[in-house]
């Protein structure tokens, strides 16, 4: 924001990704065009259905994709390091150090044939190069630090052997072994249930202040961003089609999409009374819409919208929405 | 329509509750487990479904509440317990036939893509029904039409579709057709909506509603969510490990929680305000394992107000039958329990 990209004080920067899977049948559009920043320290969401691209702009970040079938084109910057000229051995340095990540699933995400204890001590070793000792103690160190009770026996749990919530757990202890100073969550409490859902959903937000960690967290729920995020942004059809402060973009929405969203969201809605849903499905990624993709749903669309992509419009310092109808009153978003 | 026995038959009259589950009991056996070993899957569940409401039931992963519907349906037998619908007792001389149930009830299942068969079009999969049940090849085949009609596809566009050609929400819809292909009266959901995108659950939840009126539907509607289990339910059942923690109609659960479980529950929710933020998770820990559960009420392990009564012995649910029961299993809310705190419920029927 505020013209920061020349001061880079930001801790990530990512100005106009694009993501295209290329395979002999057709190319799939993930990511159209993506810019945003992520301050030392902050946590952005970034809110969309399935097929949206958020989780591969998360992928992006880490250059996890394939890199045969994946063609990547912008520029991706973290701590000044420019992640797309990166190497092997750079990539993986970067990787669990600088740059850690958490998935869904941690029973597909940790190794089913190693002890949690083994794996942390595993990441440590190889980052920080100290010894196995010291590295067992500061995996316990970590387990306490998520909270794991009797952590000491925990650490040599397998997998299967925990719970799904101390599994989520486990693969944060991970995942803040090497004082990451940026923590990529995708969807990290999705699959948990509701009453451990809060749990790992606070402790994350305790860390995350604790530690200072930047921090991008992907998710489909509108009640977990409310609970986490710092700014939004709402991505639609591989676009960033809103942007701004959380307590801003859920009180009064700019991009019909988000306006939309959060009518389809159950919440507190009238029993006898229909949901105000938004009509139609997302676009197929192989061949969208020329102009704005949510255009084809949108209860306001005029031709000028399917004309061309509408450029990004700022009402307001630090808001964003990519609409014709909304008016912009600073021009210098972008 | 030509439907084999006619399904709106209200044999008992309006007031006769069309399902009603006495102590059902199911217990798994653990592979390579200790022997004796058993899952407490269901664990003396009880019910009673009254004609044309929608009953919602609310719980964490194994709490039991699939394996309760799959009890409903006989698509697994019960150890124990038994089922009354609309008068006549399931799988019992002089009873009703599990065909002749599954006739009457159908159900649509989480995965919208594994529960249709892959090569099979559509309208094949939707008219199957029909034709088992004794229609015509013809007859099934228009059945399948109309209904598609119902749930908002063309038939002529998506009818020769295979599933992978279709979206998750067109699936759904595919899955809901082919439930009420065959007139049922009730229609088990079973985490029906929880798949789906959000634009698209908001779809899917209003077409259950309008089919619901049109049809003179009666449903059970499981879900973990608790926000689209307000918005679509009469009345709320809450499960924990295998048993029911609290029954009653949906605004009394909401509003007036008695169980500890459903308070908990109820306060997980996350705030959507970002200026009110949970600071504090209501409970701690997750759910035990239904293999050994805790010895008296299981959810003492996790609960604030637990004492030594609560793990001598288990609490009982009091009385569940009527439309309007609002009742708990807890020991707080029986004042012979011996519980320090323990206080009679207000306003339980």
């Amino acid at each position: 924001m505020d013209g920061g990209m020349k001061l880079a004080p930001n801790l990530v920067e990512v100005e106009d990704l694009t993501v295209r899977f290329v395979t002999r049948e057709a190319t799939v559009h993930a990511v159209n065009g993506v810019t945003f920043s992520v301050r030392p320290g902050e946590v952005l969401c970034i809110l969309g259905e399935s097929g949206s691209g958020k989780s591969v702009t998360l992928r992006a970040l880490m250059r996890l994709l394939p890199p045969r079938r994946t063609k990547i084109t912008g520029r991706m910057q973290v701590d000044g390091q420019d992640i797309l000229s990166l190497d092997r051995g750079a990539l993986r340095r970067l990787r669990g150090g600088l740059v850690s990540m958490i998935f869904q699933e941690p029973m597909t995400a940790l190794d089913p044939v190693y002890t949690i204890g083994t794996q942390i001590i595993e990441t440590i070793c190889k980052h920080k190069g100290i010894s196995r000792s010291a590295a067992r103690a500061r995996a316990l160190e970590l387990l306490e630090l998520v909270k794991i009770p009797s952590a000491a026996q925990r650490l040599d749990n397998y997998p299967h052997e925990l719970s799904g919530g101390l599994r989520q757990r486990a693969m944060i202890a991970m995942a803040l072994s090497c004082d990451p100073r940026l923590l990529l969550a995708d969807e990290p409490t999705t699959a948990l249930d509701a009453t451990v859902q809060i749990q790992v959903l606070i402790l994350l937000r305790k860390l995350q202040r604790e530690l200072g960690m930047g921090t991008i967290f992907v998710t489909h729920d509108l009640g977990v961003a409310s609970e986490i995020a710092d700014r939004i942004a709402v991505m639609y059809a591989g676009r960033i089609v809103e942007e701004g402060p959380v307590a801003d973009v859920l009180r009064a929405p700019l991009h019909p999409y988000t306006q939309g969203l959060m009518a389809s969201t159950v919440h507190g809605q009238a029993r006898d009374q229909d949901i105000d849903a938004i009509p139609g499905s997302p676009p197929d990624l192989r061949r969208l819409p020329a102009g704005c993709s949510f255009a084809p749903r949108c209860r306001y669309a005029t031709p000028e919208c399917r004309a061309s992509i509408p450029e990004p419009r700022s009402p307001e310092p630090g808001r964003m929405a990519r609409c014709i109808r909304v008016e912009a009153a600073v021009h210098s978003f972008a | 329509m030509d439907m084999m026995p006619p399904s709106s038959f209200d044999r008992g009259g309006p007031a006769q509750p069309l399902l009603i589950a006495r102590d059902l009991r199911k217990h798994f056996k653990v592979k390579g487990g200790a022997p004796g070993a058993v899952v407490r899957a269901v664990d003396g569940v009880s019910f009673t479904l009254f004609k044309g409401e929608t009953l919602g039931i609310v719980g964490e992963s194994g709490c039991g509440k699939s394996t309760l519907a799959r009890l409903l349906l006989h698509l697994i037998q019960p150890d124990e317990g038994e089922l009354v619908f609309d008068g006549d007792t399931v799988a019992e001389v002089r009873g009703i036939s599990v065909n002749a149930l599954r006739r009457q009830v159908q159900m649509v299942f989480q995965d919208s893509y594994s529960s249709l068969n892959p090569r099979m079009p559509v309208q094949d999969s939707v008219a199957f029904g029909p034709y088992v049940h004794g229609k015509s090849r013809s007859a099934a085949r228009q059945a399948a039409r109309d209904i598609l009609v119902k749930v908002g596809l063309n038939p002529d566009l998506f009818g020769p579709r295979y599933p992978h050609e279709l979206s998750g929400g067109q699936k759904q819809r595919v899955n809901i057709a082919r439930a009420l292909a065959i007139e049922p009266r009730m229609v088990i959901l079973d985490e029906a909506v929880s798949a789906l995108d959000k634009s698209v659950e908001a779809q899917v939840l209003n077409l259950l509603r309008a089919l619901k009126a049109n049809f003179n539907l009666t449903y059970l509607f499981i879900s973990h969510d608790l926000n689209v289990v307000r918005y679509i339910s009469d009345r709320v059942l809450v499960m924990y490990l295998g048993s029911v923690v609290e029954l009653g109609p949906v605004d009394e659960i909401f509003s007036r929680p008695l169980h500890p479980y459903t308070t908990a529950l109820l306060g997980s929710r996350p705030s959507m305000d970002p200026a009110n933020r949970i600071e504090e998770p209501p409970i701690t820990g997750d759910p035990p394992s239904p293999i050994d559960p805790p010895s008296g009420c299981r959810f003492r392990t996790r609960c604030p107000h637990a004492e030594p009564v609560c793990a001598a012995k288990p609490p009982v649910l009091g009385e569940w039958h009527d439309r309007t029961s609002h009742v708990a299993a807890c020991h707080l809310h029986d004042p012979a329990s011996g519980h320090s705190m323990a206080r009679a419920t207000v306003g339980a029927a």
